[in-house]
């Protein structure tokens, strides 16, 4: 019988070796003695074995390399993320992936970044008039600009919470400074008249006792305004809390569904607050410049305004602080 | 110009006069009452002008649409005094005062105040 042992036959060309292969893969090979089937048997299930386990390596290394790149994708997108909300516009192409609400907000708050730029020329308009002692006529007209400049940031922050409540409720396109007083989405107007009354002396008392009224009005409506949000905040835990229980039954799942769509309807609710608190501001706002003379209102919209930045310089500084 | 099809006018007659006797039914209540104040038991801004009210030292009369017998005849009957949204609605005096935003803007400028006292709905 012919040699054919792969171990002698060393000069064998391939195609010969994977004849001889495919003879001694077949189980019920007649050829070659038992000896040397079960040693090329032996080889062939070794080599079977070595090439199944690099392959696991390679497969294992591949999908290390899909996760650790997918997290660092993440770790990016919200780098991006962050970056946009400081106000730093970066084209998105091709963001497809990113919601409606995500986009609402993103326009929000570059909008809000054109209105704030807007608002300080404005400002600095008015504040070279007061200092130059400008007339009254020319005073109110620039104080009617900054007023219905005021009344535009209103209305596009309603648009945006219709978009995106909780962009506007969670106040980031905001400084961080800013959102340490943030209450439902923006400012308390009855801090701000606290704020407002030295420095707008001199008042009449007339002037005075409206302006506390006001205060005390405007305090009034945020009291109820916040009882409302934690009631519906109660409520909303409350429905969430009755859908837990033991899982399994249809009649559970029915449950947790109907919960589900009510906890839906009360999130739909905080629109409404947002709405109501800004109009809050708004009245606030409109009443003061009645009690107040053009030329009070002109250097209360100018404390308002030196306030804000202060909030907002002091933002900056807190960011750029140097860290151990 | 064509008249309208006597069936078209019976309808509208109809429609009409059941809309009128649903506000009337409205306007009752709140003839009856110094304030009052429609909510909805799950409402939470009904909550908020509930409290605001309360804080002025007003006691208004509370409906509540879902929970009243006569509910929803009295929804339709907002609806029909052009209430949007439905709930929270307040009458002074037996006049509509309206929605949130209504009350807290008199509230602001001091006419809501103004308005329980001349109801008698607070005193000072």
């Amino acid at each position: 019988m012919e040699d054919t042992s792969p171990r002698t036959d060393s000069s064998t060309d391939a195609d010969t070796e994977d004849k001889m292969s495919n003879q001694l893969q077949g189980i019920g090979a007649s050829d070659g003695s038992d000896k040397s089937r079960d040693q090329k048997t032996l080889r062939r299930l070794a080599q079977n074995r070595e090439a199944a386990r690099k392959s696991r390596l390679r497969k294992k290394a591949y999908v290390q390399q899909l996760e650790s790149s997918r997290m660092k994708l993440t770790q990016l997108e919200q780098e991006l993320q962050r970056a946009r909300q400081q106000g730093i516009f970066i084209s998105s192409s091709g963001d497809q992936s990113q919601s409606i609400g995500g986009n609402g907000a993103l326009a929000f708050d570059v909008e809000y970044a054109r209105w704030l730029e807007e608002h300080n020329k404005r400002i600095n308009e008015l504040r070279g008039a007061v200092n130059s002692h400008a007339g009254d006529g020319e005073l109110r007209i620039i104080v009617d600009g900054v007023v219905s400049q005021h009344d535009d940031i209103f209305r596009i922050k309603g648009d945006a919470a219709k978009a995106d409540v909780f962009h506007i409720l969670s106040g980031m396109w905001k400084t961080p400074a800013e959102r340490c007083f943030l209450w439902l989405g923006g400012f308390r107007s009855s801090e701000l008249l606290k704020l407002l009354i030295n420095q707008l002396e001199p008042l009449t008392e007339q002037q005075l006792l409206a302006i506390n009224n006001l205060q005390q009005s405007s305090q009034q409506a945020e009291d109820a305004l916040s009882q409302g949000m934690e009631a519906l905040q109660q409520s909303l835990a409350e429905t969430l809390a009755g859908s837990l229980g033991p899982t399994g039954s249809s009649g559970n799942v029915a449950n947790y569904m109907g919960q589900m769509a009510m906890a839906m309807g009360k999130l739909g609710t905080l629109e409404g607050f947002i709405r109501q608190a800004d109009n809050l501001r708004q009245q606030t706002l409109q009443q003061m410049h009645r009690i107040l003379t053009t030329r009070q209102s002109a250097r209360a919209l100018l404390a308002i305004s030196d306030y804000f930045s202060r909030l907002r310089a002091l933002s900056s500084l807190w960011l750029a602080r140097p860290r151990e | 110009m064509d008249k309208p099809p006597l069936n078209n006018i019976v309808s509208r007659i109809k429609h009409t006069s059941i809309k009128g006797e649903l506000m009337e039914i409205v306007r009752e209540v709140a003839r009856k009452n110094a304030a009052v104040i429609f909510t909805k038991s799950w409402c939470c801004m009904c909550h908020s002008m509930k409290a605001l009210l309360y804080e002025l030292g007003a006691s208004p009369a509370v409906y509540e649409l879902d929970q009243h017998v006569n509910g929803t005849q009295m929804e339709w009957g907002l609806r029909a005094l052009g209430c949007c949204p439905v709930v929270p609605v307040v009458f002074i005096g037996g006049t509509l005062v309206g929605s949130a935003e209504d009350i807290i803007s008199l509230h602001v400028d001091g006419s809501l105040k103004h308005m329980l006292i001349n109801a008698k709905a607070i005193w000072l």
